[in-house]
């Protein structure tokens, strides 16, 4: 279970250009749910997504994982129970090694880096095993290096890549965002099946609203760091793209624009 | 001949300089120039303790262990107080030439009648006569060789990988669960720990240490790193670090050439001018993983 209790989030505190992004911000995610978010630009999903993750510190409030207290954990030890996509697809995996490579540095995740060797000859088999259910034939070119790889292919590797060794929480920001439609469509299949597999929590900002509609189990839509839609269950199940639009129309129309 | 012998001697030396800078530049990103001050650094370390008559061979071991330690400085300079890279490494450039002052006392200490590894009884002894004025050169390859194997064998570790993968994309690291500054500051360390390694090395092949030879290292190593990546690039079959070697040798080989038409006080002009010619022809440019999106980066 993941919590976010009252959580203070300002941008350039003590200047002129101090914005407060959130406010007493509180968030409670259960194990097992596949949250979808929604929201304009500026509403605070991403910032949400880093605070989780501790890529930026918060004010005040506490970020908890099944009651423990990680607020003041760095990013980087977090991450041991967490697997990030990221929207732009060359930062999910490094260019300059190949496949294989990749898979081994993936593998060992949150191991010890040692002096033995890199690639473990008995995993090969299993990394292409992996990699065969992308279908995108990439068990065959293990010895490619991932530069050489389109977006799309890159994207389902990064995927792949952050759940390969057992997580908690699967974080998903824009993971569709930068694909053309029909590898978005492969890869947001590609993402349902991996998350119902390994019952992973997950949260998905998304800005395509048949995604957030589609799958997932619980959908928030964000506004000016507040929960304006919050939805799970049967609920979820009955929310249409048309009701989506209504909210940020009324929202529009608060705005003065 | 000689003059051959001499490029040679010169430019496997510089080489395992260059595989220190490949380290730094190529496989992190990272404008190290500790180089100028870590090269003399294992210079005054070697002249320093062959004076005082340590057996040679160990003042490789001490003199690698010296530039790893100021490469960790760096490192720490730039990862613990944020200073930018570029900063970091001009700091410890500046510190480090007044710990070399106090570490070989003077700002030049003749060895000429030191024992080196070059000159001793059991090196003499190796061999028949006729390959004496080569014993030199081989001693260098052998040096420069195993430093280039066991560089090639730690990049197949798995720290080894962990090191190529935070130039490449330090997020990577992140989301591995590894503090991706511990590893920048391990790149630091190896990298300047084998330029201190090549400057030990120069200092006992001159039988010489001069307080101002790390003038000017960077850019010889770079220039290197440069030629031997731009030139081999398209040979699958060559290791990087082989090819920056050669590219070490060619350098040195122009310099030599251009040299010899000019009065020994142009030689940093000659060198600024090389290494200028050599950018613009590899036409090299520094791709960050950060700035690109995705599918440009592959041209």
């Amino acid at each position: 279970m993941l919590e976010l209790k009252g959580i203070h989030k300002f941008y350039n505190p003590g200047t002129v250009n101090e914005m407060c992004l959130f406010e007493d911000f509180n968030l409670k995610i259960n194990q097992g749910e596949f949250v979808s978010v929604v929201g304009s630009n500026g509403s605070g999903k991403t910032s949400m997504l880093n605070i989780i993750c501790g890529s930026i510190p918060v004010e005040d409030g506490q970020i908890l994982i099944d009651g423990k207290d990680i607020t003041k954990e760095k990013e980087y030890k977090r991450n041991r129970k967490i697997g990030r996509v990221y929207q732009n697809p060359a930062l999910g995996t490094c260019p300059e090694m190949t496949i294989l490579e990749n898979m081994s540095l993936a593998d060992h995740k949150g191991k010890f880096f040692g002096l033995t060797r890199g690639t473990n000859k008995a995993r090969v088999d299993f990394y292409r095993e992996q990699l065969r259910q992308l279908n995108l034939g990439l068990e065959d070119k293990m010895d490619t290096k991932v530069g050489a790889l389109s977006g799309g292919q890159r994207q389902a590797m990064a995927l792949l890549m952050s759940t390969l060794t057992p997580i908690e929480f699967l974080i998903l920001d824009e993971h569709t965002a930068a694909l053309d439609p029909k590898t978005a469509e492969l890869i947001m299949e590609l993402t349902d099946q991996i998350v119902k597999e390994k019952k992973l929590t997950t949260i998905m900002v998304t800005h395509n609203l048949r995604y957030a509609v589609e799958y997932g189990n619980r959908l928030i839509m964000m506004h000016q760091g507040e929960c304006v839609i919050d939805q799970a269950g049967e609920e979820k199940q009955k929310i249409t793209i048309d009701d989506i639009l209504l909210k940020f129309n009324e929202i529009s129309i608060e705005c003065g624009n | 001949m000689n003059l051959v012998i001499s490029i040679l001697e010169q430019g496997f030396i510089y080489g395992i300089l260059a595989l220190g800078i490949y380290i730094t530049y190529k496989i992190l990103d990272f404008p190290d120039l500790t180089v100028d001050g870590s090269f003399p650094l294992g210079a005054a370390i070697s002249a320093a303790l062959i004076t005082r008559g340590m057996n040679p061979y160990l003042t490789l071991l001490v003199s690698f262990a010296g530039g790893a330690l100021a490469g960790v400085c760096t490192g720490l300079i730039h990862v613990k107080c944020k200073v930018r890279d570029l900063l970091s490494g001009i700091i410890m450039m500046t510190a480090l030439w007044t710990v070399n002052l106090r570490i070989a006392g003077t700002s030049n200490v003749p060895l000429f009648s030191q024992k080196t590894i070059f000159r001793n009884e059991w090196i003499q002894g190796i061999g028949p006569e006729a390959i004496a004025p080569y014993r030199t050169l081989l001693l260098i390859i052998v040096l420069t060789v195993i430093s280039k194997v066991l560089l090639d064998l730690y990049l197949q570790t798995k720290s080894g990988y962990l090191l190529r993968a935070v130039g490449d994309n330090d997020k990577l690291v992140t989301s591995l669960a590894k503090d991706q500054g511990n590893v920048k500051i391990l790149g630091l360390a190896i990298a300047n720990g084998l330029v201190a390694l090549a400057g030990c090395i120069f200092c006992q092949e001159e039988r010489v240490f001069e307080i101002s030879m790390g003038t000017g290292a960077m850019v010889i190593g770079l220039a290197s790193v440069i030629i031997g990546t731009s030139m081999f690039r398209n040979l699958c079959f060559m290791k990087t670090t082989t090819a920056v070697i050669i590219g070490s040798i060619l350098y040195k080989a122009c310099v030599a050439i251009a040299i010899r038409n000019f009065e020994p006080q142009d030689m940093k002009l000659i060198t600024a001018v090389l290494f200028l010619i050599v950018l613009v022809i590899s036409m090299e440019r520094k791709k960050k993983v950060k700035k690109n999106a995705g599918t440009e980066r592959h041209s």
